[in-house]
């Protein structure tokens, strides 16, 4: 757990790897995952690269694998997933990796193009089927009209007859299919090329056929046009052909056509057979494919990433080994040993790959090992700004501060079981949820942060408690400690509003407070909101002014692991000063006053006729009547200004001497701007030579470790970034104008944080208020339905009851909960980022991206995703 | 017999156990005449006043009781929801598994 505290201690390493060997021991890298490489080649072109040809070789297997998914995806078949990922294959494996997949493409390839081919054929049997069954129709009608024709023809005259059928001889015809949603153009394209000689009859297909390639559903309609003259038919042949309509011949005669329609469908049988047979095979082949994809797959983007990888290496001058740059934890630098040796071992090298730990000024990345819970509370952080290296980390306080500053918002503690029962579900059923991977973002959103809801839940319904408040209505647990005492029955009946006096209601018995939380008897009273929101404005105050101390408290651990401690002198001491005496003192006077003032049975001695003795004055002195009002004691304090006492008897100040006090304290607290504004950059000018030399040696460090390892003076300079920070160059001016600017924000922020937190109270006010209208606009009317006390009034009240508790629970989850619940996280977050770590939290570092296989495989399913 | 979805089917065992709870809860704290529900009685709210406590106590007593009733009864309905919504809940899951 100490490790969560500040990032984890790194090491940049350089790792010496025989040729033979890098392959295998990257592979063992990538599983351990504890690494991340520098790349050396930064200036290299992709394609200048030593194992570019691998890289490539692996993208070409990528995209058959693809294909194939793609095409089992297709035949909607299941791809088994995985229990145990395989390790990373052999380099000399990816060769019959690579046939065996390319074998399996070609089947692939070739089942498909056969059943295209299969397919049209099979579509042009079944439009010609068509044809030929719809054409009959037209054709029995024509004949119809022929016959009949004829025979009363030729009852008249022969010679007629014999003209008519000369002419009908040569009127010829074509046939064909064309896609319904062109038959209108068609249609009218015929029509105006043969001025209206074209004769065209029609019949929808009520079946979709099925397009060879494309797999859609298209709706035809079977045609026969009539026409003629040769030059007429070419015409309509080609008019055929503009709108992508299929011709088929057609016999004209009958018997021709019946004996064709017998021949089509026995073809089509045959052709159906084969089809499915095909089917069937392209199904046995993609099935046994699917078992293996995965696993192939798996396969090869491991090796994709081992030979990245290797392309980030630089190659030693004599060609003997490879160099590699990299970060790796402190904790983990054992495993990393051992994974270097396995590598060795595995690959059958004789001289094994070492590790150099070199010293370096550069910025380290920052790794905060995380699990499962603490990861949500990381993430908030780091959607901020990574911490810089080694720095205070605040997600650890977060645990606990985040929840809470939300739960002071969320106060209810119906809301909060409802937000509790939802994250545990979550939490519960982790491992199930987690398997079925969800495409909905916010259900992602969500389920990633389990833990900080379920903890919010809770701290939810602890305030809720806190508050007295349920759904907005207060349970009187442990009895209300207020005593109705000195009104009778005709005050009661004659008043519609009576005061409870805290001396004549709740001190004159001794009663002491309830014991948790806020006294049931303030729900029925009218001037509730009033008590609450003095109640919870000086807690939020107090809550803000606290995390406010707290994170500029943090700012000594850091300055402290920094080595500057001098910045505590300089830097934390007066803000911490300025942010005690002025703000921790307004919290301190609030303490005051709920303790010494008490309920006391008072004397009205501004009436001028009654004479209070010097004893009366003293226990009104303590009386709630002369409470001096905090704000404007504190408005007094920082303006030097005095305002008269409230009454008789009272007295304008807390305590004695609390003036000369606040004198004091708003002395010393501006007279800490000046040196937060100027004590640190004299410093800097008297002692920054000193600085600077001590800075230099420090490089002879690096030169000197590099000189004990003969074989590393010959390999180029690690790295161009490798530029050294130099803090004792700045200019003069520069350090005034930066320490002046951080001076401004710190004391314009403490004043504007501390009235920041007031959203605290805004927010718990608005909850409640809104829970408040929600039970009185809704559920109420279901409760307050009819008096009669009959049966009939028992059926309706309860059916209405039934219909609007469904309304309000609806309403109270979609507003209440979600709708206040977004809220008052945004406004925890914001009181987190920007006033909490302020004052403490630089954000100026960049994330330990670890080479490893579980996140790159990881990485890869949410991008199909 | 499939009437409803399973988002709905969903929505109405969550309603319906929310319902069951708070409904049987609210009617107890009715009848042991919790004062934090007392704004909402049927019949107090009259407008001439009450001719004295007694008539007051009466009226009050009878909204406690009837609402306490209503309540009771509402959580019956429902457990009625509950069983219907939990029926159409098994039977969604059922056809998704043969899917």
């Amino acid at each position: 757990m100490g490790s969560f505290f500040r990032s984890e201690k790194m090491f940049l390493c350089q790792l010496f790897i025989q040729p033979e060997a890098a392959y295998s021991s990257v592979a063992e890298l990538g599983e351990a995952g504890s690494v991340q490489f520098r790349d050396l080649n930064a200036d290299v072109n992709a394609f200048q690269r030593k194992f570019v040809n691998e890289v490539r070789r692996c993208d070409e297997l990528e995209r058959k694998l693809r294909y194939v998914e793609a095409e089992i995806n297709k035949e909607n078949l299941h791809i088994p997933e995985i229990e145990d990922l395989p390790n990373a294959p052999n380099p000399r494996e990816i060769t019959d990796l690579e046939t065996s997949l390319e074998k399996t493409e070609n089947e692939i390839l070739e089942l498909s193009q056969n059943a295209v081919n299969l397919k049209s054929n099979f579509l042009e049997l079944t439009e010609l089927k068509y044809v030929l069954e719809k054409t009959e129709v037209f054709f029995t009608e024509q004949e119809g009209i022929n016959g009949t024709d004829s025979l009363t023809r030729a009852l008249i005259t022969e010679d007629s007859s014999a003209q008519a059928t000369n002419i009908r001889g040569r009127l010829g015809f074509v046939a064909g299919v064309v896609p319904r949603e062109r038959v209108p153009a068609f249609e009218r394209m015929l029509w105006r090329i043969s001025r209206g000689n074209v004769f065209l009859r029609q019949a929808e297909l009520d079946q979709p056929l099925e397009d060879p390639s494309t797999g859609n559903q298209i709706y035809k309609t079977v045609f026969a046009a009539f026409f003629q003259g040769e030059q007429l038919k070419s015409r309509v042949k080609k008019v055929c052909t503009g709108f992508h309509a299929s011709l088929y011949p057609c016999p004209s005669a009958t018997t021709e056509r019946e004996e064709m329609v017998k021949g089509v469908r026995t073809r089509l049988e045959d052709l159906n057979m084969v089809l499915n047979q095909t089917q069937d095979h392209r199904h046995r082949v993609l099935v046994s494919v699917a078992k293996e994809l995965q696993n192939c797959m798996v396969m090869v983007r491991k090796m994709k990433a081992i030979y990245h990888t290797l392309n980030m290496f630089n190659l030693d001058v004599t060609k003997k080994c490879l160099i590699a740059e990299c970060w790796v934890p402190v904790r983990d630098l054992a495993g990393v040993r051992k994974a270097l040796a396995e590598g060795g071992r595995a690959s059958g090298s004789s001289i094994p790959s070492f590790l150099n730990v070199i010293e370096t000024s550069e910025g380290s990345p920052t790794f905060n090992r995380t699990n499962k819970f603490t990861r949500g509370f990381q993430n908030l952080i780091d959607s901020y700004g990574v911490s810089s290296y080694r720095e205070v980390n605040p997600a650890l306080y977060t645990i606990i501060t985040f929840p809470f500053l939300f739960a002071i918002m969320f106060g209810d503690a119906g809301h909060g079981l409802i937000l509790t029962a939802f994250g545990l579900y979550m939490v519960i059923e982790e491992k199930k949820l987690m398997k079925q991977k969800s495409d909905s973002e916010i259900w992602n959103i969500f389920f990633a942060g389990r833990y900080i809801i379920l903890l919010m839940g809770i701290f939810s319904v602890y305030t809720g408690f806190i508050y007295n408040d349920i759904f907005s209505r207060s349970l009187n647990i442990f009895g209300s400690s207020w005593t109705i005492d000195g009104y009778n029955i005709s005050d009661i009946q004659g008043n519609a509003e009576l005061t409870l006096s805290p001396y004549t209601n709740f001190a004159k018995f001794d009663a002491s407070p309830y014991p948790v939380g806020l006294d049931p008897v303030w729900q029925a009273a009218t001037n509730k909101i009033i008590f609450l929101n003095s109640y919870k404005m000086k807690l939020s105050i107090i809550f803000g002014v606290a995390h406010m101390i707290f994170g500029v408290c943090l700012s000594v651990v850091n300055h402290i692991h920094f080595k500057k401690s001098i910045n505590i002198i300089l830097e934390f001491v007066p803000q911490i000063l300025f942010l005690l005496l002025l703000f921790a003192y307004m919290v301190a006077m609030m303490f005051i006053k709920w303790v010494i003032y008490y309920p006391q049975e008072t004397v009205d001695c501004n009436n001028e006729t009654v004479t209070c003795t010097q004893d009366v004055l003293d226990v009104i002195r303590y009386g709630p009547s002369c409470a001096p009002s905090v704000l404007i004691l504190f408005i007094n304090m920082m303006l030097f200004k005095s305002s008269p006492p409230t009454g008789i008897g009272c007295q304008e100040f807390m305590f004695d001497g609390q003036d000369v006090i606040q004198t004091a304290f708003v002395v010393v607290a501006v007279l800490c701007i000046p040196v937060l504004l100027l004590a640190k950059p004299l410093y800097l000018l008297c002692c920054g030579r000193s600085k600077k030399s001590e800075h230099t040696s420090e490089n002879g460090d690096v030169n000197q470790g590099l000189e004990l390892t003969p074989e590393m003076v010959d390999t180029p300079s690690p790295s161009p970034a490798h530029a050294e920070h130099n803090e004792g160059d700045n200019a003069v001016g520069e350090i005034f104008i930066l320490q002046g600017i951080h001076t401004i924000e710190y004391i314009l922020s403490t004043i504007s944080h501390t009235a920041s937190y007031l959203r605290l109270w805004a927010l718990s006010l608005a909850h409640a208020q809104l829970s408040e209208v929600l039970w009185t606009m809704v559920l109420s009317i279901g409760l307050t339905g009819s008096a009669d006390g009959d049966a009939q009034s028992y059926v309706v009240g309860s059916i209405l009851l039934y219909v609007l508790f469904a309304a309000w629970a609806g309403l109270t989850l979609a507003i209440l909960v979600m709708m206040e619940g977004l809220s008052a996280f945004l406004h925890t977050l914001r009181l987190h980022w920007v006033e909490f770590m302020s004052k403490f939290y630089e954000g100026a570092g960049y994330v330990f991206q670890p080479f490893s296989f579980k996140i790159i495989l990881e990485g890869e399913d949410v991008v199909e995703d | 017999m499939k009437i409803c979805g399973p988002k709905l089917s969903l929505c109405g065992l969550i309603i319906s156990v929310w319902g069951i709870f708070q409904l049987v809860l609210m009617g107890i704290f009715y009848y042991v005449k919790s004062i934090a529900l007392s704004e909402d009685l049927p019949g107090v709210e009259s407008e001439g006043g009450f001719e004295s406590p007694e008539d007051f106590y009466k009226i009050a007593d009878r909204g406690y009781i009837q609402n306490a009733y209503n309540c009771w009864i509402a959580a019956c309905l429902y457990i009625f929801t509950l069983v219907i919504s939990g029926h159409q809940f098994y039977v969604n899951s059922r056809s998704s598994m043969n899917m």
